[in-house]
């Protein structure tokens, strides 16, 4: 069996998969039922300062995308900070964290963007025992109307200095957690570094409006014919979270920050993905909200056994691991060239391959031989772009096949050259360094 | 008081009042629209498609399918009606097993197709429910064309010609329209008098006047509708119904298998319909395996269908075999009708030889079996019941060229009365469809004036 255990920024659990700020957190009731189901952690839903808690709509607050059998493919809300008291949350958490002593207990905090707020409430949170805070810098919709959230977020002074001073007043590890809302991720995460943060979470949810009733002509979810964007999350936000991970995982200025990876994690293999990419743990929100608290028995069943396979003895074993391969698009191998090959055995004949690669790529596809139905590439025509993998509906029907070197690319009639030659070098390129420049390690 | 399965003879009531409507209900569950979007979603609506090819009559299924996955009912089934003003039907009756859904590409990757026939039927049933009419009559073209026969071919016909904008009059021996659709397919596939909205909806489009009752041979010929009409189709199915040539076949309880099905059919209530306790059936069509089952579902105690070749040569579809086997008839295959037992002038058995192919020929093998029945239905095959009236037949049927033409000059035909193609419903549609093309290129000579376009549905007109 592989050791699940991890240790982020000092915080212990005995596995990676914490359960993210949200509606699965906003209690103890939940919380318990999390652990009781096996979660490692929670970063409890964002508490607010002292005195009247905000309200919520009370119309719908979601909206969904699905696909056809109603498979929930992505999630919108427009729900703020939890609305419940402050000291019942803050009393259910130091409880909680005494029942559950193993378990990373996070607090998310949002207060007003000013010094006496955040000097105010972080020592109550001290006071509950929890493993450490995580500042919400990433709610997109309401809170960020009222100057916090993402307001803070978008505005790397605002996050360096609110972090320096949850440094300051408190002895927690903290946790900034990122908004997606911004065109370079990284920005934010250096302004949360040079505030002395201890780690970053990311992402939060992304701007979005669901959908429109074309009845009404309201954006859904409707509130009385009027809507607002909300928050995007679950399964189609992944890979943009995943990016943006990368970014950071690879920024000189932040390489080595421990990352908390979050967005669109449902399966253990999409916790991997992150993980690989730099995140020291996950958190979950949506899975959790669409299929409830027993997920995490099939993301720690199907960890372990891909570990085992690999030979993974601890999360360190692959954490970061494919951080070195994401590059920049200027370094990556001209030289390596690859044709796409059709198993006849597997094709089933549906003609997709034929048609996109026909209407809308490099006619290299046929459709027919002898007057019959027939698929192949044509080699002389392929110029490698993987289309037809991707709308084939048969798994491994279509391969992409590298070329070794020597040997002849029948499209360009020119050999396949055995080094690396990137664009820095390539003739084409207009603003040549005439120096092959190599990717920084 | 149900009078039981037991009861000796040929009686009617066997069943209880819920069994009769339990057995005669629909035999696929219409989707629902969510079930529809799911299935929908199955299909990869591939290039070229060949559950296209498979089709007779040539429908856009991907395009309809996709139409439906996306929540636009109604363009799927002007997409359907395009090419077969009958998808209705057809999406009810069609072996699908045999047509689109064997070559669709899912039951080569995994022998389960895209229910296309179901899809049809949630898009149409949607469509007709709603009486939404999709196309509009061309300007009147002062021709006229006699479509005789009401039937599948004889609708499809009917409406394409009315479509541009010629003036049809269609005749029909029977008291009802839709041909086998009204008398001859197997109710529980038909039900909620299906054929009956559908011929409304078909000739709701205008310029079709039915006249019922006529019928071509008896009350006018041939060459008076040519004289009176600019054109005449015929389709005119096959009317008659071969001889068994057994003894003793004029014994009481031998019946033609489609008179029991139409009489079925007919019936206000099927609880009155008398089946016997007993039943053979003699034949290895649709037709056989229908009369089979639906005798079962009446109530009979045995039902045997005997076939004189082996399963290979059934017409009768693999499903259409399950679905009578699942039903408790049992199947015979070898078995060819000798003599007709008969006491005090009813049918008490049937005595068959076993039969065997010698050289290439169907030959006694010298043995016999006795059957003991109380019922036989024939069930060995249609005939054309006209002469002709002068067109040229070939075997046994109205010789037509690929586009329903006969040998007479103004005079086509299609469905189960012409050559070629399958007895079924959707050639008889693809047939009655095609010759109407070929009708309106005759009428109108070959520069089309503009005035007798097709005038597209909604879809072109936006
Ligand atoms: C019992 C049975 C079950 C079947 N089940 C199926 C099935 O499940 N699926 C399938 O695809 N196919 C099935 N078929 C076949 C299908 O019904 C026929 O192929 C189809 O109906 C042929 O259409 P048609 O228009 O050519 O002829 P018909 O449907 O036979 O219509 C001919 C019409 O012409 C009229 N007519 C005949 N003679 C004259 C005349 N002299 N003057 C005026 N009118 C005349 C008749 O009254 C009738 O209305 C079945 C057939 C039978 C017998
Ligand atoms: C209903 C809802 C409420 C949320 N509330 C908070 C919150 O109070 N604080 C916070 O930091 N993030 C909040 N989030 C964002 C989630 O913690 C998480 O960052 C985001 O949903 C992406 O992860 P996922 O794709 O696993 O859902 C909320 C998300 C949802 C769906
Ligand atoms: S997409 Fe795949 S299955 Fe379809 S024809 Fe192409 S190779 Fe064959
Ligand atoms: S008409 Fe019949 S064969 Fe053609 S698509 Fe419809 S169900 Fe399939
Ligand atoms: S063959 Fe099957 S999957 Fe392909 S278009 Fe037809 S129904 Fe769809």
């Amino acid at each position: 069996m592989a050791d699940l255990r991890n240790n982020f920024v000092g915080i212990k659990s005995p596995n990676p998969f914490w359960l993210a700020s949200a509606p699965p957190t906003d209690k103890a009731y939940n919380v318990e039922r999390a652990f009781k189901a096996g979660w490692g952690g929670v970063v409890w839903k964002t508490l607010g300062e002292a005195g009247p808690p905000v309200v919520n709509v009370n119309g719908p607050r979601y909206g969904a995308i699905w696909g056809a059998d109603r498979r929930l493919l992505g999630l919108n809300n427009i729900e703020l900070i939890t609305d419940r008291d402050l000291q019942t949350n803050l009393r259910e958490i130091k409880q909680v964290k005494m029942n559950w002593p193993d378990r990373a207990v996070v607090v998310s905090i949002m207060v007003p963007c000013d010094e006496e707020s955040w000097k105010a409430i972080l020592p109550l949170v001290e006071e509950t025992e929890a493993d450490g805070i995580e500042l919400n810098f990433g709610c997109p919709h309401g809170m960020s109307e009222r100057g916090m959230g993402a307001a803070v977020g978008q505005v790397p002074e605002y996050v360096e200095m609110v972090v320096r001073w949850c440094k300051q007043y408190s002895r927690m590890p903290v946790i900034t957690k990122l908004t997606p809302n911004v065109t370079d991720v990284r920005r934010p995460a250096r302004a949360a570094k040079a505030g002395g943060t201890d780690a970053v979470s990311l992402i939060n949810t992304i701007n979005s409006i669901t959908g429109v009733d074309l009845d009404s002509f309201s954006p859904t979810p409707s509130i009385d014919g009027k809507g607002t964007h909300g928050g995007y999350c679950g399964p189609a936000v992944k890979p943009i979270a995943m990016h943006m991970v990368a970014d950071i995982a690879r920024d000189a200025e932040t390489r080595g920050l421990p990352i908390s990876g979050i967005g669109g994690i449902t399966t253990w293999r999409d916790a991997a993905e992150f993980m690989a990419l730099g995140a020291g743990n996950v958190q979950v929100c949506t899975a959790a909200m669409t299929y409830g608290f027993k997920i995490v028995e099939e993301m720690i069943s199907g960890l372990n056994n891909w570990m085992d396979e690999k030979g993974h003895r601890t999360l360190e074993d692959f954490v970061g691991r494919a951080t070195p391969n994401v590059t920049d698009w200027q370094y990556l191998n001209l030289n390596y060239i690859t044709k796409a090959r059709i198993d006849q055995e597997l094709c089933i004949k549906c003609g997709r391959c034929h048609i996109a690669c026909e209407d809308t790529s490099h006619q290299a596809i046929t459709k027919e031989l002898n007057g019959k139905r027939h698929f192949e590439v044509l080699e002389d025509e392929c110029v490698g772009c993987n289309l037809c993998v991707n709308v084939c509906p048969v798994d491994n029907c279509i391969d992409m096949v590298a070329l070794e070197p020597g040997m002849l690319d029948q499209r360009t009639k020119k050999v396949v050259a055995p080094e690396y030659a990137n664009w820095t070098s390539h003739p084409n390129n207009p603003m040549p360094t005439h120096k092959k420049l190599e990717p920084a390690e | 008081m149900a009078n039981g399965v037991l009861k000796e003879g040929i009686a009617a009531g066997r069943l209880a009042a819920g069994e009769y409507q339990q057995n005669f209900s629909d035999l696929h569950v219409p989707f629902d629209a969510h079930e529809a979007r799911v299935e929908a979603d199955r299909c990869y609506f591939c290039f070229d498609a060949p559950c296209m090819t498979a089709c007779p009559t040539s429908i856009d299924i991907p395009l309809f399918i996709r139409e439906i996955a996306t929540d636009n009912p109604l363009g799927a089934a002007e997409t359907i009606f395009d090419q077969n003003i009958l998808g209705g039907m057809c999406a009810r009756v069609c072996p699908t097993e045999q047509l689109c859904e064997e070559a669709c590409v899912r039951m080569e990757a995994e022998g389960k197709p895209v229910q296309i026939g179901q899809l049809q039927r949630y898009a149409t049933d949607i469509a007709i429910a709603e009486d939404r009419q999709f196309y509009e009559r061309a300007p009147e073209t002062g021709k006229r064309v006699a479509v005789v026969g009401a039937g599948p071919a004889g609708l499809s016909a009917a409406h394409r010609l009315a479509r541009y904008g010629h003036d049809v009059v269609m005749y029909d021996a029977h008291a009802k329209s839709g041909g086998l659709n009204e008398y001859g397919i197997a109710t529980y596939k038909t039900t909620g008098n299906f054929a009956q909205r559908e011929v409304d909806y078909v000739t709701a489009i205008g310029g079709i006047t039915t006249v019922h009752g006529k019928a071509l041979g008896h009350d006018f010929t041939l060459a008076q509708l040519s004289a009176e009409f600019d054109a005449v189709f015929l389709g005119i199915g096959l009317g008659g119904v071969n001889a068994l040539r057994a003894e003793g076949e004029t014994a009481a309880g031998v019946a033609n298998a489609v008179d029991f099905i139409a009489d079925l059919r007919q019936a206000k209530d099927v609880a009155s319909v008398p089946v016997g306790r007993r039943v053979v059936v003699i034949g290895g069509g649709m037709t056989a395996v229908d009369a089979a089952i639906q005798s079962k579902l009446l109530g009979a105690e045995s039902v045997t269908i005997c076939y004189r070749r082996g399963k290979e040569n059934m017409n009768a579809s693999g499903f259409e075999q399950d679905l009578a086997a699942s039903k408790g008839v049992s199947i015979r295959h070898w078995l060819s009708p000798k003599r007709v037992l008969s006491e005090g002038g009813k049918v008490v058995g049937l005595e068959l030889d076993y039969t065997r192919m010698d050289g290439g020929k169907l030959v006694p093998t010298g043995e016999t079996v006795i059957i003991p029945c109380d019922q036989i239905f024939k069930a060995i095959g249609q005939s054309l019941a006209s002469d002709g009236e002068g067109v040229d037949l070939m075997g046994g049927k109205i010789a037509v060229d690929g586009e329903g033409r006969t040998s007479v000059s103004g005079v086509w035909a299609g469905g189960d009365c012409a050559t070629g193609g399958d007895d079924l419903t959707v050639t008889a549609v693809a047939e009655g469809r095609d010759a109407a093309e070929s009708i309106h290129r005759a009428l109108i000579g070959s520069g089309i004036t503009a005035q007798a376009r097709l005038v597209e549905g909604a879809r072109t007109h936006g």
